[in-house]
């Protein structure tokens, strides 16, 4: 049966089922699209008794730029520059999604050095986003100070991408067929040094915020979501790992030279926000590692194996590749039609689906818990809008 | 001890009418500067601990390391818009930061500041100082009330519900310190600290009674880990989300006045107000330690107080709402109710150091 | 499970399902009628065991007249993806939805219709989800035509 009429928000908000047994009067209460802890413009319709959340309403496409459809009218060499304004904080990852969607397409071979410096950057990156994570993830329970020491040793991976790659937020820096530009004289060396100042950082965080009996107090048991339901609830990354499911692409797709390095993935036990928490936390560390393993030797050759400027024309066909960014499945679909310009391009975002697993895990608790569920899934709205 | 409310009661029984006024006029206008010139030190002061905890250094640019950005900062407060929601309360939205003020004002003439300084000295200073520091919370509710916001109303119900609670165990704590000093009066009470400070002073019922106080007070004046009428990350401002220009410029001021006041009572019933550190009868160790002004006493300790209140802030993330009420009523309250019956009891047997 | 004989095996359950070649993962096309039943066997059959929906995209084709639904397949406890083709036709796009398989398919289903105007027959929530309620026209579709956009002169 096909629904007779095209339903609106007014509607859906309509419908929204009262669960009150007492008598008491609910109120909706629009969360977003201005909301501190929303992290960018999502509005979320919340359907509220008293403190109690009992429904959400996501309304989505506040930061809507329509980058599938822009994407079919550039050239596949510009792809790149469009998936860095998706998610801002993985624009690297984003990259190499988009540029390894096309190199399988045209079966291009890439020599050890533009993998390895790949996978040492991206993996940095990680480590940068779940940086700013973790601050922020303390400004959404109240306390300020993570904030700003998350933001004070991300701007020491930032200073090393802005030395090689020239950017601090929107890369560029991957392309099809290797890098821009090759990896600048100090890189090992910085690199090497921001290891050795984080580790002790890493305790630092545990000392400030983990061990602090409010925070585990607000986090444990909160929005539980069991593995099964996080799986078709179509969640990835941290959050499913969260759930005890260890789906990493990095482990089962290797791509890069993930496959050559020793690395955990870090698996929750219950699902709550708490594990989201420590996941991210051991994944800083596991990426300190795969760094260590890499740094040292880094292969000699060129940083871009195509002719610089050569058009690219994927042969006719349906590709899909997927990496993992730090919130989870960046997939990127594209149709080509032989020409320079994809027919159809499609990116699978990690937040977009991310984002409906909440909805499984907040009714039921505070407004204060959805703040921390919304920020331990690690939301980026722009991710989720396109 | 002079007192200025004597000489206000004395000269008014004379019917010198015009000293009378005069005098009083004098308390209000030595009150409001006081009042002011606390919340714009006390607003640097945490600009600069806030950046210094963080790694940061804070306002540096107005005068020398900042010391003027706060002037600054009241003066921007000052010329901008007063804006008011369409739909709101008109005259309530007017009121509310008035009467956040002026719960503030009250609760600040009965403080004692030094044995010479205080504006009244009533006999039931400690009563009417937890009196009057209740209306501060009327001002929050008709405020979030008024303004015909949802996320407002849900911070002054938050801020409500939570200050009257806190104000329990906070009075409970209180208590303990009136039942030994025997009196209500705060000059009585500091002198009761001649032989030691309370907090010490009472084997453990002293320590217990001032950590529910440190708690129920910074629940009190709604600030970091018990902020959550404001709860940034929540209620975007709580209460105050509708306020701009002088009118949220009130509740600023309210904030940092009412953040002195817990710690000055603090300061006064369990540290000894501007009683220097006193042990028993050692004669001559008391005599070196009254050397150091009372005044500076006092300041040192409600210094200290403010001090312990914002390391709070920015190192505690915030309470969750029923948590906060479960730490209030299944934890706090109860171990209160059993702190002032050993006090009590503490007091009936004389059982504490130094006992007359 | 190789993916030739994962491909025969899925190709097996239903007539008029045919392997697509042009794609760099294994992918079947099914027939629109079909693909309910389908997909419920590719959830629940021991063989396949396919618990995540990992995406879902479609592709408008207008001189075939046609609107390519693609999904992406994957299987945790087997660990092999497919791709699936499924066509319906551009004047009455009509395809079944899969929620109640894959509860995400609801909130992706939700990004095709706002995008291509494909119509989900049992959604529980058919709205759009990026655009406005009143948007006119299906963005995505190649003949989309508004007044803010720009044709390039080259």
């Amino acid at each position: 049966m096909v629904n007779p009429e095209i339903s609106s928000l007014e509607k859906r908000i309509q419908q929204s089922p009262s669960k009150t047994e007492l008598n008491t009067q609910e109120y909706f209460v629009n969360m977003g699209p201005q909301h501190p802890s929303t992290h960018g413009v999502l509005r979320l319709v919340l359907r509220m008794d008293g403190e109690t959340v009992q429904d959400i309403i996501p309304v989505l496409g506040y930061i809507h730029r329509g980058i599938e459809k822009k994407s079919e009218s550039v050239g596949y060499r510009q792809q790149v520059h469009l998936t860095d304004r998706l998610d801002y904080l993985c624009s690297l990852m984003n990259n190499w999604g988009v540029s390894a969607a096309i190199e399988k397409a045209m079966n291009i071979e890439l020599n050890d050095r533009i993998e390895t410096v790949r996978t040492i950057v991206a993996e940095l990156q990680r480590i940068q986003s779940h940086q700013l994570w973790w601050g922020v993830f303390g400004m959404d329970l109240g306390a300020f100070t993570p904030f700003l020491y998350g933001f004070r040793d991300r701007e020491k991976i930032t200073a090393i991408f802005e030395e090689t790659i020239g950017a601090r937020l929107t890369m560029n820096y991957f392309q099809p067929g290797g890098m821009m530009y090759d990896i600048h004289p100090d890189f090992v060396q910085k690199v090497k040094e921001f290891i050795k100042y984080f580790r002790p950082i890493l305790k630092e965080y545990e000392d400030l915020f983990s061990g602090n009996i409010i925070v585990q107090e607000r986090l444990r048991n909160v929005g539980i979501i069991d593995g099964k339901t996080a799986l078709a609830y179509g969640a990835t990354g941290p959050v499913l790992r969260a759930s005890g499911i260890p789906y990493d692409l990095r482990k089962i797709e290797p791509y890069g030279v993930y496959s050559k390095v020793q690395f955990e993935v870090p698996v929750g036990k219950v699902g709550d926000c708490w594990d989201r928490y420590q996941v991210r936390m051991q994944e800083m560390q596991e990426s300190l590692k795969i760094i260590e393993q890499l740094i040292d030797n880094i292969p000699e050759g060129k940083h871009m194996v195509m002719k610089f400027g050569a058009k690219i024309r994927p042969p006719a066909g349906r590709f899909y590749s997927q990496i993992e960014t730090a919130r989870g499945v960046f997939g990127t679909f594209f149709v080509s039609d032989t020409t320079d310009k994809p027919y159809r391009m499609h990116f699978r975002t990690p937040n977009f689906h991310n984002l409906w697993s909440v909805l499984k895990m907040a009714p039921g608790g505070r407004v204060a818990d959805l703040v921390a569920i919304l920020s331990s899934i690690d939301v980026v709205v722009p991710d989720m809008d396109r | 001890m002079i007192s200025l409310s004597q000489n206000v009661f004395s000269n008014y029984q004379s019917g010198q009418m015009g000293q009378t006024l005069g005098l009083l006029g004098l308390g209000l206008v030595s009150i409001i500067t006081f009042m002011s010139l606390t919340a714009m030190v006390l607003v640097y002061v945490e600009r600069k601990l806030a950046a210094h905890f963080q790694c940061r250094l804070g306002p540096m640019r107005v005068g020398w390391h900042g010391t003027l950005q706060t002037i600054a900062d009241a003066l921007k407060l000052l010329l901008k818009e007063d804006i008011v929601p369409k739909n709101a309360d008109r005259f309530l939205h007017a009121l509310a930061p008035l009467l956040t003020v002026m719960g503030a004002l009250l609760a600040l003439m009965a403080l004692p500041f030094s044995p010479y300084l205080t504006v009244a000295d009533m006999n039931i200073g400690v009563l009417y100082v937890s009196a009057v520091s209740g209306i501060g919370v009327l001002g929050i509710l008709v405020g979030g009330w008024s303004s015909n916001n949802k996320w407002s109303l849900l911070g002054a119900m938050r801020a409500g519900a939570q200050i009257i609670s806190y104000e329990l165990s906070m009075t409970l704590a209180i208590l303990v310190v009136v039942v030994f000093a025997g009196s209500m009066k705060f000059s009585d009470i500091v002198l009761s600290q001649s032989q030691g400070w309370w907090v010490w002073r009472a084997p453990l019922v002293g320590i217990v009674g001032f950590i529910i106080f440190l708690i129920s007070s910074t629940a009190e004046v709604n600030r970091t880990p018990f902020d959550l009428a404001e709860g940034e990350s929540e209620l975007t401002a709580g209460f105050h989300t509708e306020y701009s220009g002088l009118r949220f410029s009130f509740f600023f001021l309210a904030e940092y006045v009412n953040l002195f006041i817990v710690s000055a009572i603090g300061a006064t019933l369990f540290l000894g107000g501007w009683m220097p550190f006193h042990i028993g009868n050692w004669e001559s160790f008391n005599q070196v330690m009254d050397l150091i002004p009372a005044g500076l006493w006092f300041g040192l300790k409600v210094a200290f107080m403010i001090f312990m209140s914002m390391w709070f802030r920015w190192t505690f993330p915030r309470l969750r709402v029923d948590q906060l009420m479960k730490l209030e009523w299944k934890i706090l309250l109860p171990i209160g109710f059993v702190n002032l019956i050993l006090a009590a009891a503490l007091t009936i047997s004389n059982f504490y150091f130094f006992a007359n | 499970m190789t993916k030739e004989e994962l491909l025969q095996q899925v190709c097996g359950l239903a007539d008029g399902m045919t392997i697509q070649e042009q794609s760099n993962q294994p992918t079947v096309n099914v027939p629109v009628e079909k693909w309910l039943s389908i997909a419920k066997t590719l959830k629940s059959d021991q063989r396949f065991q396919f618990d995540m929906l990992s995406d879902q995209a479609a592709i408008d084709w207008p001189q075939e007249n046609q609107i390519e639904l693609v999904y992406q397949f994957y299987s945790t406890s087997l660990g092999h993806n497919l791709m699936v083709c499924v066509r319906v036709s551009r004047q009455n796009p009509i395809a079944p939805s899969l929620y109640q398989l894959w509860p995400i398919s609801e909130w992706q289903e939700r990004e095709i219709f706002d995008l291509f105007g494909v119509r989900y027959s049992d959604h529980p929530d058919l709205r759009r989800l990026f655009l406005e309620d009143d948007w006119k026209g299906y963005p995505l579709l190649k003949d989309y035509k508004d007044d803010f956009m720009l044709e390039r002169p080259w």
